[in-house]
């Protein structure tokens, strides 16, 4: 039986890493998020109720800091594709999570690392085809929305 | 042709080595200047771009390397250099340097080799000023194995004890004697002398250990 909170490890404490710590935070779960710059931190709400480490994630010694053997879920967001495939990597392979995610911002690269058996989301070509769906449906406004 | 990734006097001196024995050298650098350097400096093929990117290998004629060397100053990127060259250009060899020791290990299980330049010297620096009378050191199986000569002086605690009670740790040999110019492979039975050059093979983990149980030596 699955435990209903998971132990998550997010790599990289930008706008996407801070929004995924807050919300899977704010769902109940137990959250490290990591990030080689301390500044970064302040990305997160305040109510925020995790962990986070300063460190560089291509040290493994900052990865097992992190209990990343323990983690249920690994997700490696950074704005570095190589850091991301890195890292995640690692985290599959070297300390064995079962569910281990990367960005990866360069569809050339998405494609080759998801043949070698990575789960990765590309924001390139999420955006991209979003983009060309709302240029394909001229009556909806700029922000996305439909007009009334 | 041999591919070279990355910058600095390693790639200047590594590729100047490789032309003077007559291969073709290639070099992807992302720095313009430093490009232009290269380029007037050394008769090799030099490359502008991100080493880790696909099209820049594509220009770099990556697929035609019979080795490539990844040794730019982030794990990461050499990591993401050998990985694309062996499973989109089918290089036969790609091997990365790595800055953190650690990464030697986690890079092994990637299924990439690596070496790293801290490692090697830290083992060298260690090994050759803390014990002077200790050479020959011969990593072998990729640094699992280490094969080394020790001289037994004054202070070595085994002198005079025949092999069978010293108490080495678990995974090392002594393998030969060299005694007066002549080597001899001991039984049990063999006492250990002054003066005596042992051959000590032993695993990596258990080196310190046996280094320290022949010579009284804290190493």
């Amino acid at each position: 039986m699955r435990a209903p909170t998971r132990y998550v490890v997010i790599v990289g404490c930008g706008r996407l890493g801070a929004y995924l710590a807050d919300g899977l935070s704010r769902q109940g779960h137990s959250v490290v998020v990591i990030d080689r710059a301390e500044d970064n931190f302040r990305g997160l709400s305040s109510d925020f109720s995790g962990f986070r480490i300063v460190g560089d994630a291509t040290e493994s010694a900052v990865l097992q800091e992190a209990k990343t053997r323990d983690a249920d879920v690994f997700i490696a967001a950074t704005g570095e594709d190589n850091v991301n495939l890195m890292v995640c990597q690692v985290a599959q392979k070297v300390f064995g999570v079962r569910q281990a995610m990367a960005r990866v911002s360069d569809p050339a690269r998405e494609d080759l690392y998801r043949q070698l058996g990575l789960a990765t989301v590309c924001p390139t070509l999420l955006a991209g085809d979003g983009l060309l769906r709302m240029v394909g449906k001229p009556e909806q406004a700029a922000d996305g929305r439909p007009s009334p | 042709m041999k591919a070279l990734i990355g910058g600095g006097r390693v790639v200047y001196f590594l590729a100047r080595a490789f032309l003077a024995k007559g291969h073709g050298v290639t070099i992807v650098n992302r720095n313009r200047d430093e490009c232009v350097n290269l380029a007037r400096r050394l008769s090799a093929t030099v490359v502008c771009g991100e080493g880790s990117d696909p099209h820049v290998l594509a220009e770099a004629w990556a697929d035609t390397a019979e080795v490539v060397l990844a040794v730019t100053p982030n794990d990461e990127d050499n990591l993401a250099i050998c990985q694309l060259c062996l499973v989109c250009f089918g290089v036969p060899r790609a091997l990365a340097l790595v800055n953190d020791p650690d990464n030697e290990e986690v890079f092994r299980k990637l299924g990439i080799t690596a070496f790293s330049a801290v490692r090697v010297l830290s083992t060298l620096i260690e090994e050759r000023t803390a014990l002077e009378d200790i050479t020959n050191l011969i990593p072998a199986a990729e640094g699992q194995v280490n094969v080394t000569e020790v001289l037994l002086d004054e202070e070595a605690p085994v002198i005079g004890t025949p092999l069978q009670d010293v108490a080495l740790p678990p995974d090392s040999l002594i393998a030969c004697i060299v005694r007066s110019g002549r080597a001899l492979v001991p039984r049990g039975a063999t006492e250990l002398r002054l003066g005596d050059r042992v051959m000590l093979i032993s695993l990596t983990s258990n080196h310190g250990e046996a280094l320290r149980a022949l010579t009284g030596h804290k190493v």
